[in-house]
């Protein structure tokens, strides 16, 4: 199951730094996606891309994960050789990780 | 007191849409009307256009903005706060002046808003000014640099508010501190009243990109449906005394505002979201609580507040070089081995020629480029691509080599490469560096219609 049939995402930048939010479409999902999506299995699906370490933020009262990608857009919109030089993109990139099954959830 | 101000976003870049500014005049019932029209490069791009006598150094738009809106402002009597003065607020404030008394609107008064303009200050000893994202000084950039502005806060527009201008016009300022000065200037809210300075800065920032709180950058049909996109309306909200608010957007107009839309927003761009560090209060958006009232009608509650950093950021613009792009397609059976193959002639040209390029860099469009994480296994072949390289070149003729070797690929390289384009841009980069607060002192100067 990809991300997206949980949660959506919009993706933003501060100079190098990417940012993207994952937002539950159910609150009561939260919990299992903050159990699923830890930094080492986003830090997997986007490999060398992002070059500096990954942070991670929660935000219960809203259902949502806040990630913060160092060293991730080449430099940064002003400067990067990449087509997508903000990395609007890095939304839909994270919302295409799969997860487990989610039979297997809520124990 | 007011019971409450409405404040429209009337753009939320600087190329941003006018109709969806112009229905918030006439049917918004709007208190304030701001244009957030400056991303973090813009201001120097100006101050480029300005010092090679290319441009005035305001928005490109602004004189079109002022011709459609200036007439409902008086006639519907609301405020206009912009930052659309760029790198010259002085002059797009005359130049408004101007528009204004063609417009028969005499005696319309308009606010520059300056003392953002650093440079000097910063140039006169470069080496004591580390950057914020690498290594080094401003020594280091030298005569490259371009310009450096301070992000001031709110306090300069609320002077400006408070002097009576109809119009205020600036240049950097930090994006919510745009919403956050008439909440200051219409409830008085006193220096140190960190939390609702904190929660103005919630709403201010909920406004400031326009069209993403109401179904920009939005949609993903079939599960994310936002009707009647192409009439995108643009949001406003209603603040209370107390800094809560009330998102909402004209009766009739397109896009929709809801929890999601309000979710997404409110993260846009932040990093911690416990400490959003701005000129006027360190913004905590934890607590933020949302309530939908009724159809785009979301009650925005518990953002908090603490006292700001010491220093305020500087975004500094300098020439960083050339980057030149070539592109060219190929589609059918084979096509990414044909890209493929294509991009390897270029390397073995570009190192056989020994073109000193800096940083060299090959997407396939459709595949790769905007994607960038590694590929899954079962990624499918896609039935065309298109080869894009980009590469960093100290001058702007080395910089158009890479257009010429991809357009030489029509006769040289492999088989049904298509749609050749190529480009080569100057780079105006940015970088930032801290400063004291005392160094930005903002000055307003009235011009009047």
């Amino acid at each position: 199951m990809r991300l997206a049939a949980l949660a959506h995402a919009r993706s933003g930048d501060k100079g190098d730094t990417s940012q993207i939010s994952v937002i539950a479409y159910d609150p009561a999902d939260y919990p299992w996606l903050c159990a699923q999506l830890t930094v080492e299995r986003v830090a997997a699906h986007f490999g060398p891309l992002v070059e500096g370490p990954i942070r991670r933020y929660e935000l219960p009262a809203l259902a949502a994960l806040n990630f913060v990608f160092e060293r991730a857009l080449g430099g940064g919109v002003t400067r990067a050789l990449t087509l997508d030089a903000h990395g609007k993109c890095l939304s839909g990139v994270l919302l295409a990780l799969e997860l487990p099954d989610p039979q297997g959830r809520g124990g | 007191m007011k019971a409450r101000i409405r404040i429209g976003a009337g753009a939320g870049f600087s190329g941003d849409r006018i109709d969806p500014a112009l229905e918030l005049a006439e049917k918004g019932g709007v208190d304030y009307l701001v244009f957030e029209c400056l991303a973090e490069r813009t201001i120097a791009l100006a101050h480029r256009e300005r010092l090679s006598g290319r441009g005035p150094g305001y928005d490109p738009l602004l004189e079109e903005r002022m011709r459609l809106v200036l007439p409902w402002l008086r006639r519907r009597g609301f405020r206009l706060i912009t930052n659309m003065g760029a790198a010259a607020p002085r002059a797009a404030a005359r130049r408004t002046a101007e528009i204004a008394r063609a417009l028969g609107l005499s005696g319309l008064r308009i606010a520059a808003l300056t003392g953002d303009d650093v440079t000097a200050r910063l140039m006169a000893e470069p080496a004591a000014h580390p950057l914020l994202e690498r290594e080094g000084t401003l020594a280091d950039l030298g005569e490259a640099v371009v310009s450096a502005n301070a992000y001031l806060g709110s306090a300069g527009i609320v002077a400006a508010l408070a002097a009576g201008a109809e119009v205020v016009i600036t240049g950097r300022v930090a994006d919510p501190a745009l919403f956050l000065a008439p909440m200051i200037h219409d409830f008085g809210w006193p220096a140190g009243d960190w939390e609702r300075l904190g929660q103005g800065t919630v709403i201010g920032h909920l406004l400031e990109c326009a069209g993403q709180l109401t179904g920009g950058y939005f949609a993903a049909p079939p599960e994310k449906d936002v009707p009647g996109l192409a009439r995108l309306g643009f949001p406003f909200a209603d603040v209370a005394p107390d800094g809560s608010a009330e998102l909402g957007k004209v009766e009739g107009s397109g896009g929709r505002i809801s929890l999601a839309t309000v979710k997404e927003q409110l993260l846009y761009e932040v990093l911690d979201p416990a400490a959003y560090l701005q000129p006027d209060v360190t913004a905590d958006f934890t607590a933020v609580t949302l309530e939908e009232l009724g159809p785009s009608r979301i009650a925005v509650r518990g953002g908090r507040g603490r006292p700001p950093p010491p220093t305020l950021k500087v975004s500094v613009g300098y020439r960083d070089g050339f980057i030149g792009e070539g592109e060219i397609s190929y589609a059918g059976p084979g096509a990414v081995a044909r890209a493929e193959l294509a991009a390897a002639i270029l390397r073995e040209r570009f190192a056989w020629r020994g073109l000193p390029f800096e940083e060299v860099r090959f997407d396939q469009i459709g595949r790769d480029a905007v994607w960038r994480a590694p590929l899954p296994p079962d990624a499918p072949e896609p039935l065309e691509v298109r080869l894009r390289v980009a590469a960093r070149a100290p001058s702007a003729a080395l910089a158009a080599e890479v257009g010429r070797e991809v357009e030489a690929l029509y006769t040289n390289g492999p088989a049904g490469g298509g749609g050749v384009r190529q480009s080569v841009r100057e780079v105006i980069a940015v970088v930032s560096v801290l400063i004291p607060r005392a160094w930005a002192e903002p000055r307003v100067e009235m011009e009047v219609a």
